[in-house]
């Protein structure tokens, strides 16, 4: 899922300031999992932001409102009856989100709230962890199911590189290095043999390198 | 035990302190509470083990809200101590108040009344 | 071995069945190119091709390529060091043909260190192409005279292709596997990181024999003499993939201060005399970052020294 973290309080206050009716609209999904967007962290920045401007003796409202997606047409028209009571919206979902808002409500300022990090795991309470880059072209087959892409710091598809250690990355001991866990992976699979097997240059065409990315099915569309 | 505790304070009861989350202290502070400290069982004690240890987490993370936002993390405290300990209570009740006392009203608090009055 | 492919004296020297020898330098940080003609100079007779470091741990300098042509135009032959790190697979190969204008005919392929540890940490990095996958390129530009989109080059580039080995790097039973793979990607040469733990190196370079990679590619073994106590623990410590064993650490200790260096070189020459004997070295890299005018005494008293004719 998509993974994404608070933006500090200041940043948020410094975003708002200019508006006086603003709206504080969450996502139930991926923002809600990672505990950065959803209805409670929706009450806990409203609430915040209310006594900010209470405190420094200034007038706002601030609404809340939580949409089961931001991504989708049909959550976000939810809130079009609403819309014009407000000047800004501080959307709490992924860059996704926010943009599909900007889209839909095109004369409403539309301020992130969250910064969107990356494709992760729930890999346990409180700790989320990037697996996926999106490159368009997966090779997990080919390296036990461990991506070089996201997980090697270097992206390096015939690793390990010179700076491994002790199975962690020349980035620190907090990084796996990437090609250790493929190794470890290869041999526990029996497929060690597969490791000489010369990875041949990536096409970067459908990552974010080529572009915008599209994804049509015709054969859904009516 | 018939102690003498303050009265300028009011206690909400919780089956756990674990059941307290972020957005209830906050929400304390918008309706004009000066403080809110949060009274648990000794930790690893807790009768639903973790509950005291979310509490704190919860706690510290509303504390540094209110920091950023200008009422004062001071404001909020978590305590630990055993159900049948009635002294310490009194103590920290009186100490809560005091910290308090010290610290002046909270800044929303005061600037909803200045409002009301104008 | 074979027919030499290139210009390279290098590999002229190496496929004569001589020790090959080859040095280090790394560009200064600015745009002075006499501090690399001066390098050059103090070396040139006694290595058959100087390395030329390519921003090396990721600190921005000269490029490696510029002070390549430097050295050539001194009549000192370079080894152009290419990391992926920094450029994409058009940069690579114009950089490569752009090598091959000035007839520089040594090439070594690396990844290169994270941009973190430079002076721009905050910066993209590009990793293109792989270290291997470079290897494959070079040697495609070079024996079929093709860019890698497929259309013919106008005067291919004749590069002699080398890579790099760390046989103390992580996993360990992984380093002969890694390096057949280089092989198979192309390299023609390898420059190991330096070397301390000779048993080690030796069981690297046996089982690199026993699978017959030694009669593949020219081997040559990575020498950097410490200068003092504490280089050598910072090097057991700090330094990823870096195994310094605690003799060499006691006899550097074991020597006062301002007879460290010494000892240091003299540790480095009697290392090169014990590889020497070893089959399947082909010839030495000697890394003396900064301290380039030792490499002379190095090399004479190792006994390779002058250099042969070719």
């Amino acid at each position: 899922m998509i993974i994404a973290e608070k933006k500090p309080i200041e940043e948020i206050i410094e975003e708002v300031k200019p508006y006086d009716r603003i709206l504080v609209l969450g996502c139930n999904e991926c923002v809600t999992v990672c505990e950065a967007g959803g209805k409670k962290e929706v009450e806990v920045l409203a609430s915040a932001l209310r006594m900010y401007f209470i405190a420094h003796g200034q007038v706002r409202t601030i609404d809340e409102r939580t949409l089961e997606r931001q991504c989708d047409h049909e959550y976000l028209e939810e809130i079009r009856d609403i819309v014009d009571n407000y000047d800004a919206i501080v959307s709490l979902a992924c860059g996704v989100g926010v943009q599909f808002a900007a889209e839909k409500y095109q004369t409403m300022p539309l301020l992130p709230g969250v910064n969107t990090v990356c494709l992760g795991a729930n890999e346990d309470r409180g700790l989320w962890t990037e697996r996926c880059q999106a490159c368009g072209s997966c090779v997990l087959a080919r390296t036990g199911g461990i991506c070089p892409v996201s997980r090697c710091a270097k992206r390096v598809m015939n690793g390990p590189c010179g700076g491994a250690t002790n199975g962690k990355c020349e980035l620190g001991p907090d990084t796996d290095c990437a090609w250790q866990l493929i190794i470890d992976r290869l041999k526990a699979l029996g497929r060690l043999d597969d490791y000489e097997v010369v990875a041949p240059i990536k096409d970067w065409s459908t990552d974010r390198a080529g572009g915008p990315r599209t994804v049509t099915r015709e054969d859904v569309k009516i | 035990m018939r102690l003498k505790i303050p009265t300028s304070f009011r206690i909400v009861r919780l089956p756990c302190t674990g059941k307290l989350d972020v957005i209830h202290v906050l929400r304390a502070f918008e309706k004009g509470a000066d403080g809110v400290f949060c009274v648990g069982c000794l930790e690893g004690d807790c009768h639903f083990n973790e509950g005291n240890f979310r509490a704190r987490k919860r706690i510290e993370q509303a504390a540094q809200i209110l920091d950023k936002v200008g009422v004062g993390g001071d404001r909020v405290r978590m305590y630990n101590l055993s159900s049948g300990e009635g002294p310490l209570f009194a103590q920290y009740a009186t100490q809560m108040v005091e910290t308090i006392k010290a610290l002046g009203p909270s800044p929303v608090r005061l600037m909803m009344e200045k409002s009301q009055a104008a | 071995m074979s027919e030499c492919r290139t210009q390279s004296r290098l590999e002229k020297v190496m496929r004569a069945g001589h020790l090959g020898v080859t040095s280090e330098c790394g560009p200064p940080r600015g745009s002075n190119p006499e501090e690399i003609r001066e390098k050059g100079q103090l070396i040139k007779d006694h290595v058959d091709a100087v390395n030329v470091t390519d921003n090396q741990t990721a600190m921005t300098r000269m490029s490696s390529l510029a002070a390549c042509v430097h050295l050539k135009l001194e009549g000192v032959e370079p080894v152009l060091q290419m990391v992926t790190r920094d450029r994409n697979r058009v940069a690579l190969q114009s950089d490569i043909l752009g090598a091959a204008s000035f007839d520089i005919s040594n090439m070594l392929c690396l990844s290169g260190d994270h941009q973190s540890f430079g002076d721009c940490a905050q910066g993209q990095n590009v990793h293109d192409l792989d270290s291997m996958q470079l290897l494959q390129t070079v040697r495609y530009m070079r024996d079929e005279g093709k860019f890698l989109g497929g259309d013919d080059i106008k005067r291919p580039p004749k590069m002699f292709v080398g890579a790099a080995a760390n046989p103390f790097a992580d996993p360990f039973e992984i380093r002969v596997p890694r390096l057949a793979k280089k092989i198979a990607c192309g390299a023609e040469f390898i420059q190991t990181q330096c070397i301390y733990n000779l048993d080690k190196f030796k069981e690297w370079i046996k089982r690199a024999r026993d699978r017959g990679l030694t009669e593949q590619v020219f081997i040559m073994a990575g020498m950097t003499p410490m200068k003092s106590v504490g280089m050598a623990k910072y090097m057991k410590n700090k330094v990823p993939g870096m195994d310094v064993p605690d003799e060499i650490i006691q006899r550097l200790a074991g020597v006062e201060k301002k007879k460290q260096a010494q000892e240091g070189i003299n540790i480095c020459v009697e290392h090169i005399q014990a590889l020497k004997e070893v089959d399947g070295v082909s010839g030495f890299h000697v890394m003396a970052i900064e301290w380039e005018e030792k490499v002379p005494e190095i090399v004479e008293r190792s006994g390779l020294y002058p250099r042969p004719e070719v």
